[in-house]
């Protein structure tokens, strides 16, 4: 067993953990349930997470390298998220949701770092995120309305 | 999925060097590929407390260590700029922002995977690795060698002047590609890389010189044809063999003429 501390939604967790116990797992077992499990092999951006600002798939990461970093989950980001999910949520691009943490999760690192994106750079930077009940359409235009909802302002 | 009996973030590539000779000890780099199987690992060995996970520029030279991710390199202005964005064309569809903030260059040229777009681009350009403890390759010759248990230490771009043009065919955007190609002017000969053949990227020179008189559309197809005459192509569930040799030739002749004609002076 090893012992880490991880910075986890700007609280310091402590825990001991099996070599092998993946950040996705670590996360889920602090209540962290945002975070979900879809293909395990790094190709549908359901475990998306911030490890210093920084958007990783949690799936294959080892809790052990996470150690004195700092990790983002949706649960420490409801603010920031509230800004866009409803405009998200107007499309109808939300079906069964299972995909939408990761999605919001990576739209949130996006917009950090580039906060005017064309439709193509959004296309670009959310290509890893797999939604299987839409046409990711509606997620595309939810950010779009956001973004023009800003310039409005 | 993996599981590791063990893990160890080491410090310094001796102690990595060690304990890589164990059997079914491993170097993890962003553990992606590693991940996809279900292989048991007795003690993971972390390397990512060397340093290596930065790109030093030289006047000489880019030394890209072998914990930089694919999203680094993608974003690497003057890297880019030096090789006319072909970095970032080969990485940009490897499967997602959040992908290339893990991978790194390390495990993909360790790899020498077949379908690998960055052994692809890097072949095509004046490049070697530097492996502990054998010293520096050339990435051509790396790319033949037998898997042993070396570490990757960095991959070393020579800024000789380079012509090049990269490009690659996807059924689906984020999918491995179907065919990669890379083709350069640099030391004064023109170079094809074709990958995912789906076998391991090959390096095809003009030895027969069918460039040397400048490239017109002319030229450009016969050296296209002449590469993909020289190129053993497979089937998977991908693509065939055959159209896979006509891609080669497509990819070629386009990414020749994007080349442009008045060779490197
Ligand atoms: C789902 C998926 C899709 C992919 N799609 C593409 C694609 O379209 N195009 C493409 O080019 N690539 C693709 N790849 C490959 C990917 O880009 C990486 O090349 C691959 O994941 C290996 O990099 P890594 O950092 O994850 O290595 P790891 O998985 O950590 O390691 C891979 C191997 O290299 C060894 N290793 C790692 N670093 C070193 C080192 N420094 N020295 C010695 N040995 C080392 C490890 O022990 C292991 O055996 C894909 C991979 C996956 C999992
Ligand atoms: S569960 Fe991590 S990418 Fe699919
Ligand atoms: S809404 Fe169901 S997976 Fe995206």
């Amino acid at each position: 067993m090893i012992e880490i501390t991880i910075n986890l939604n700007g609280k310091k967790i402590s825990d001991r953990i099996e070599a092998d116990t993946l950040l996705i797992d670590f996360l889920r077992s602090h209540n962290c349930l945002s975070v979900k499990r879809g293909c395990e092999t790094t190709n549908c951006g359901l475990c998306t997470v911030l490890m210093d600002d920084t958007p990783i798939l949690s799936c294959s990461m080892l809790a052990a390298r996470a150690a004195g970093h700092t990790v983002y989950t949706l649960e420490g980001l409801q603010e920031e998220a509230s800004s866009f999910v409803g405009f998200i949520a107007d499309q109808g691009a939300d079906q069964c949701g299972f995909c939408n943490p990761g999605f919001v999760m990576n739209t949130i690192a996006l917009l950090r770092e580039n906060p005017d994106p064309t439709d193509d750079e959004i296309r670009a930077f959310l290509a890893g995120n797999l939604c299987r009940c839409s046409g990711y359409e509606g997620q595309l235009r939810g950010i779009r309305n956001y973004l023009n909802s800003l310039k409005e302002q | 999925m993996i599981s590791i009996q063990k893990y160890e973030k080491v410090q310094s590539l001796e102690q990595a060097f060690e304990l890589n000779q164990g059997k079914k000890n491993r170097i993890i780099g962003g553990m992606m590929w590693l991940n996809m199987g279900h292989t048991k690992v007795n003690t993971a060995i972390d390397i990512s407390g060397l340093g290596l996970n930065t790109i030093e520029e030289t006047d000489e030279e880019f030394i890209i260590g072998a914990m930089v991710t694919l999203r680094q390199l993608e974003q690497h202005e003057s890297l880019n700029s030096f090789t006319s964005d072909s970095v970032k064309n080969a990485v940009k569809d490897i499967v997602g922002v959040q992908f290339r903030n893990m991978a790194t260059i390390g495990g993909s040229l360790w790899g020498r995977f077949g379908f690998s777009d960055l052994l692809t681009v890097f072949l095509a350009m004046d490049s070697y690795v530097e492996l502990y403890p054998t010293g520096i390759v050339s990435l051509k010759e790396f790319s033949e060698m037998k898997r042993d248990n070396s570490i990757l230490v960095n991959l070393i771009v020579k800024k000789t002047p380079i012509k090049i043009c990269y490009s690659a065919m996807r059924a689906q955007r984020t999918d491995f590609p179907v065919l990669a190609c890379a083709t350069s002017f640099v030391n004064g000969e023109y170079r094809a890389v074709i990958g995912a053949r789906p076998a391991k990227a090959k390096v095809v020179l003009d030895n027969e010189g069918i460039l040397d008189s400048g490239i017109t559309e002319e030229t450009a197809t016969k050296f296209a044809e002449y590469v993909a005459a020289n190129i053993v192509t497979g089937s998977n569930n991908r693509g065939g063999a055959k159209y896979r040799k006509h891609l080669a030739l497509v990819l070629t002749m386009r990414n020749i003429m994007k080349l442009g004609g008045d060779r490197n002076d």
